[in-house]
């Protein structure tokens, strides 16, 4: 584990309750929460330390990302630090991220900015969070339409804002499907029917098996988008989006097929990793969005696939 | 859950070994027709195998006074992975340096290290082992074929089913039983080494149905064999045969058996110039889990190289990694036949139904899908 993760898992279990998510899910302050991350430094991670900032590579900060995925939080803490990576001189506050597409983007954790970085016509523009909210029940995302955002404050990242955003959303993708096959197992081995725990059917325990691959998979694939440095490319970034967001859909089926009536209800906390995988799965590209880029890239190779995955990955 | 399967890359050392086994696989496959690269594991080319080993490409995990390279699991990645992306033929060394000559280094006497390793490093031995019989398929724990104390050694009567390579084979690894009866299952049952020469063997190819015959049942008719025939310890081999399970699941075999055939399908895309939406998305997902399959079994060989044995991993490698092998002439067979105005010509045409035919035995061999999903559950906690 490294050094970094432990306090902030600590810090996690702190302030990101259960019923803290649900607090400002439901419309809540947001103030305590994020004093406590902006106190603890770590929204600086990704900050060159000649600015003051931590310094982290991307691949010591995947599991933080990682970390803020299994615990649900509800402010865009990776976001933040991804803009504080790509700027100097931002306000204090939780900045959340979006791609201008010519049409309303929903940004996750928009209802809890106070700043939204927008990647527009090959700029980035710092725009107050004015979103509305999208109508889905306890969603943090909101709406923005970005049309026409202002002057630019700095000219876009190497390889866009959506592929950094996506290999944040692969990571958060992998946090929680991880804290969700815990949960299922932990389910089926307590809830008992036919005179004997729902864990030994070897019919859930297939499905179950399959579970942990995808889980397995989705990590995995978050590591190689976070494994080649700060921006990624666009293979490191299709492939993490690509193959989390394809297991988000199917985790979360599962766990909610094993957890049977009482995942669904608003009380059980399975509700807080599902809803959020949907959400992650597509924001910012989903996995056939991706798959299309990278596609466009491998048949321009004339090499074997092995390579291409080898020398791109 | 699973956290050691964490991503690892390869040493620099074992990268540089890429240039020349790529040389060597590419003069033995290089001209062959991509169906018949397809076919990279069950190419008999003994030839191949000892030019291997003169250039010191086999026995890589294994100690140099054995004549083996002394190198590790990475290096074996790169070479077992450069050997299959190009579709070169591997059977006639494939099972003695993957798991033969790992299992008599683990189990065996010094006397039968010296006289098998160094010849299964020149790639002068062909291995095979006798695991299933006509009753004991998944239920491996069932075998009857029997080994009795004899004066001289052991007298083995029985029968062993769907051994690969046994008709090509010098010896056989047989999980026999020593003691007690088949209800006894995991106790009582040991390893041998059988030579195939021997009187009283009889092995019958089986056919399969692409025509090829690559497996053999194998008959043994008071099989005399010496004292020194027995593998480890009488009793344990159960034990035995269940530690070698990480070695032969975690491997680039797991994911890369329909590759030759994904390779020959990109190739017709670029030739007739397709690249629409659907295209694009499909080649775009297989090249994403082809990476992270890649990346996953370098990070099981990782564990391998720090001496773990991390069967449950290594099966979640696999059942994901030949579910993807098996995806791929499926998906492929739509996409061509999607689009009757291209031309497909007959290699990859031929290419794609061996491919297609062959690969449910992807999850079959070395643990069926469902044993292994068994495996996975247990490591999860489940049972």
């Amino acid at each position: 584990m490294s050094e970094f993760l432990e306090p902030f898992e600590r810090m996690l279990e702190d302030v990101a309750t259960p019923a803290a998510v649900r607090a400002i899910e439901h419309g809540g302050r947001i103030d305590a929460m994020w004093g406590a991350f902006a106190e603890s430094g770590f929204l600086d991670a990704l900050v060159p330390e000649d600015r003051g900032g931590a310094g982290l590579p991307l691949a010591e900060v995947h599991p933080l990302w990682m970390a803020l995925g299994r615990h649900a939080v509800p402010l865009p803490v990776g976001e933040t630090m991804i803009a504080r990576a790509l700027l100097t001189g931002l306000p204090e506050g939780p900045i959340a991220l979006a791609v201008a597409a010519g049409a309303a983007v929903v940004v996750p954790c928009g209802r809890v900015a106070a700043h939204v970085l927008v990647e527009a016509e090959g700029a980035l523009h710092l725009v107050e969070a004015s979103g509305v909210s999208t109508g889905v029940p306890a969603s943090l995302a909101a709406r923005f339409d970005v049309g026409a955002p202002g002057t630019p404050v700095a000219s876009a990242p190497e390889g866009g804002l959506r592929g950094i955003a996506a290999i944040l959303r692969a990571a958060l993708i992998a946090g929680a499907a991880g804290r969700l096959t815990e949960m299922t197992a932990t389910y089926a081995n307590e809830r008992v029917q036919f005179g004997k725990p729902i864990g030994r059917q070897q019919a859930l325990q297939q499905q179950m098996a399959v579970m942990a691959e995808e889980m397995v998979a989705a990590r995995i694939a978050s590591q190689l988008g976070c494994a080649g440095g700060f921006p990624p490319s666009l293979a490191a970034a299709a492939t993490a989006k690509s193959v989390a967001s394809k297991a988000a859909a199917r985790v979360a089926a599962t766990a909610h097929a094993m957890h049977g009536a009482i995942g669904i209800s608003e009380e059980h906390d399975l509700q807080l990793f599902t809803r959020r995988l949907h959400e992650w799965r597509l924001a910012d590209g989903s996995e056939t969005y991706w798959n299309r880029l990278l596609g466009a890239a491998r048949l321009d190779d004339a090499g074997r696939s092995v390579d291409f995955v080898r020398e791109a990955l | 859950m699973f956290d050691t399967l964490t991503l690892a890359s390869l040493p620099a050392a074992d990268e540089a070994l890429r240039p020349a086994i790529r040389a060597l696989a590419d003069e033995a496959a290089g001209a062959a027709s991509a169906d018949v690269r397809a076919r990279s594991w069950s190419g008999f080319d003994p030839a191949f195998s000892r030019r291997l080993g003169e250039a010191g490409f086999l026995g890589l995990t294994l100690p140099r006074k054995y004549g083996g390279g002394e190198r590790g699991p990475f290096a074996r990645f790169v070479v077992v992975e450069e050997l299959l992306s190009a579709g070169a033929p591997v059977a006639a060394h494939w099972i003695a340096d993957r798991q033969s000559a790992p299992l008599i280094l683990n189990y065996g006497s010094e006397a039968q290290r010296e006289y098998y390793i160094p010849r299964i490093c020149r790639g002068e031995l062909v291995f095979c082992i006798g695991m299933s019989e006509p009753g004991s398929g998944s239920d491996l724990a069932s075998v009857r074929t029997r080994a009795e104390r004899t004066a001289s050694g052991w007298r083995v009567n029985g029968q062993k089913i769907w051994t690969t390579n046994a008709m090509h084979g010098d010896y056989m690894i047989a999980l026999v039983r020593t003691s007690g009866t088949s209800e006894d299952r995991h106790a009582d049952l040991s390893q041998l080494i059988i030579d195939l020469k021997a009187p009283g063997v009889t092995v019958r190819p089986i056919t399969d149905l692409v025509g090829d015959a690559h497996f053999a049942e194998v008959f043994f008719d008071n099989v005399d064999l010496p004292e020194d025939a027995l593998i480890g310890n009488e009793g344990e081999g159960w034990k035995q045969v269940t530690a070698e399970l990480a070695f032969e699941r975690s491997g680039p075999e797991r994911i890369y058996s329909s590759v030759v055939l994904l390779d020959a399908w990109i190739a017709h895309l670029r030739k007739v110039g397709r690249a629409d939406p659907a295209t694009l998305a499909l080649v775009g997902d297989f090249t994403a889990r082809l990476g992270t399959l890649r990346a996953m079994s370098i990070a099981c060989t990782a564990r391998l190289a720090l001496g773990e044995s991390p069967v449950t991993e290594a099966s979640l490698v696999k059942d994901l990694g030949t579910a993807f092998e098996q995806e791929l002439p499926v998906a492929i067979g739509d996409d061509l036949a999607a689009h009757p105005g291209e031309a497909v010509d007959a290699e990859l045409y031929r290419t794609l139904m061996f491919v297609t035919h062959v690969a449910p035995s992807f999850s079959l061999r070395g643990g069926t899908r469902e044993v292994l999903r068994g495996i996975i559950a247990r490591g999860m906690g489940l049972r």
